[in-house]
C-alpha cells in the first residue's frame, strides 16, 4: 500500500475564517474513503484543495506525490457538488468532450452506462431530470480510469432508488488500485461500502478509523456515532 | 442469497456467517464456484475490499479455496463450514439462557418458552 494522498498541516483561510486548520491526512492506495462531517465543517474546502482549485495558505497537498497542478489533474477525476456540465449540449457531445479532455477516459464505458439507463446520446441534458443529470455527471467521473475519483456529495438531494443506483456505479467501477473519497452528510446510505472515514469539524481532523474498527469499539453503526459526535 | 446485515457490528464477521451458513445449509456445495468479489459487493451493498478480506480469512480457516483467475470456490471438504456454524449456534444458546438467567428465569422455564416459541 502507497500513500495516494498525503496533506501536512494543510491550512486554508478565507478573510478571517480558518476553514481548515493545520490538519494532517493521508489516504492509501485501493481505498473507498468517506469524508463526513456536517456542513461548513470543511470537506469542500479540503477536496477544492485536492483538485487545485484553491491553493494552501499553510501547509501541503501530495497527490500521487505531486502538487495538485496539470500533472495530477491527469490521475484525479473530480465530481463537484453542482452541475458542471453546459446543460445546452447534448449527452453524445459532453461524452465527446471528455474524451478529447481526458486521455484515461473510456467512451464504451459510459456508453454501456448510459445505454443502461436508457439515456439517448441526442438529448440535450437540460431535458433530463435532476436525477439522470446527476447519474450523467458520475458516469463521465467514473468512466475514467482515474488513480483517485473525488465525488462531493454524489447522493444529495436524489431520491432513494438514485442513491442506490449511484453506489452500486461505484462499487462496480471500483478499480482495485485506485481510490475513492466520498464527502456526505448521509452516511447511514454509504457506510457500508466505505472502507474508512474521516471525520471533519471546524476545520479539524477528528478521527479517521475504518467502519468495522468502529462498530467493533463502539458496538454502533458509523452513523449512529457521528450522530453522537456531532450532537449540539 | 439474502444479504441481510446488521448497522451495529463489523461487516467482514457478518459476511463470513452468511456465507459459511450457505455452506453449511447445503446452498454451496463442496467444490462449487462462489460468487466473485465483485458481485457479493455488488448484491450485498459493501466495499469489495471486505468482500475479499472475509474471503481470505475463510481461505485461511479452509473453508473456501481459490484458484488463480478462475476465482473462489467452496472446499470439498465441508466439515469447517459446519463446526462453524454449529460453534455459532452454541454460543448464541449460551448467551440467550444467560439472558433469561439474568431475568431470574427457572431453566424449566425457559425450556418451556423456547418450546412455545418454537411452536409457534
Amino acid at each position: 500500500m502507497s500513500e495516494l494522498v498525503r496533506c501536512e498541516k494543510l491550512t486554508k483561510i478565507y478573510d478571517r475564517t480558518v476553514a481548515l486548520d493545520h490538519i494532517d491526512l493521508t489516504v492509501e492506495n485501493g481505498k473507498i474513503v468517506g469524508l463526513l462531517g456536517p456542513n461548513g465543517s470543511g470537506k469542500t474546502t479540503l477536496i477544492k484543495l485536492l483538485t487545485g482549485l484553491l491553493t494552501p495558505d499553510e501547509g501541503a497537498v501530495l497527490v500521487d506525490g505531486n502538487a495538485p497542478g496539470p500533472e495530477t489533474k491527469k490521475v484525479v477525476a473530480y465530481l463537484p457538488d453542482r452541475n458542471f456540465l453546459n446543460t445546452y449540449m447534448k449527452v453524445g457531445e459532453i461524452v465527446q468532450y471528455f474524451e478529447d479532455f481526458y486521455e484515461d477516459f473510456k467512451p464504451e464505458r459510459a456508453y454501456r452506462m448510459l445505454e443502461e439507463l436508457g439515456i439517448e446520446k441526442d438529448v440535450q441534458l437540460k431535458t433530463l431530470s435532476k436525477g439522470n443529470k446527476e447519474k450523467v455527471a458520475l458516469i463521465l467521473t467514473m468512466s475514467r480510469d482515474a488513480k483517485l475519483y473525488v465525488l462531493d456529495e454524489p447522493i444529495a438531494g436524489v431520491d432513494p432508488a438514485t442513491r442506490d443506483y449511484i453506489i452500486r456505479t461505484i462499487i462496480s467501477n471500483y478499480q482495485p488500485e485506485a481510490s475513492v473519497l466520498i464527502s456526505t452528510h448521509l452516511i447511514s446510505d454509504v457506510e457500508s461500502v466505505l472502507d474508512e472515514v474521516i471525520f471533519i469539524q471546524n476545520g479539524t481532523i477528528l478521527l479517521q478509523k475504518t467502519v468495522d474498527e468502529i462498530r467493533e469499539e463502539k458496538g454502533m453503526s458509523v452513523d449512529a456515532m457521528f450522530r453522537e459526535v456531532f450532537r449540539w | 442469497m439474502e444479504w441481510k446485515l446488521d448497522k451495529d457490528r463489523p461487516i467482514c464477521p457478518q459476511l463470513m456467517e452468511l456465507i459459511v451458513t450457505g455452506i453449511a445449509g447445503g446452498e454451496y456445495a463442496a467444490g462449487e464456484k462462489l460468487l466473485s468479489v465483485r458481485e457479493v459487493a455488488l448484491q450485498a451493498g459493501v466495499n469489495p475490499n471486505t468482500v475479499q478480506k472475509a474471503f481470505s480469512e475463510m481461505e485461511r480457516d479452509g473453508m473456501i479455496f481459490s484458484r488463480a483467475g478462475s476465482g473462489w470456490f467452496v472446499a470439498e471438504d465441508t466439515g469447517k463450514a459446519v463446526e462453524r456454524v454449529e460453534t455459532l449456534a452454541r454460543t448464541r444458546t449460551e448467551e440467550y439462557v444467560s439472558g433469561m438467567r439474568a431475568l431470574r428465569k427457572e431453566d424449566a422455564d425457559i425450556l418451556r418458552m423456547v418450546e412455545e416459541v418454537c411452536h409457534e
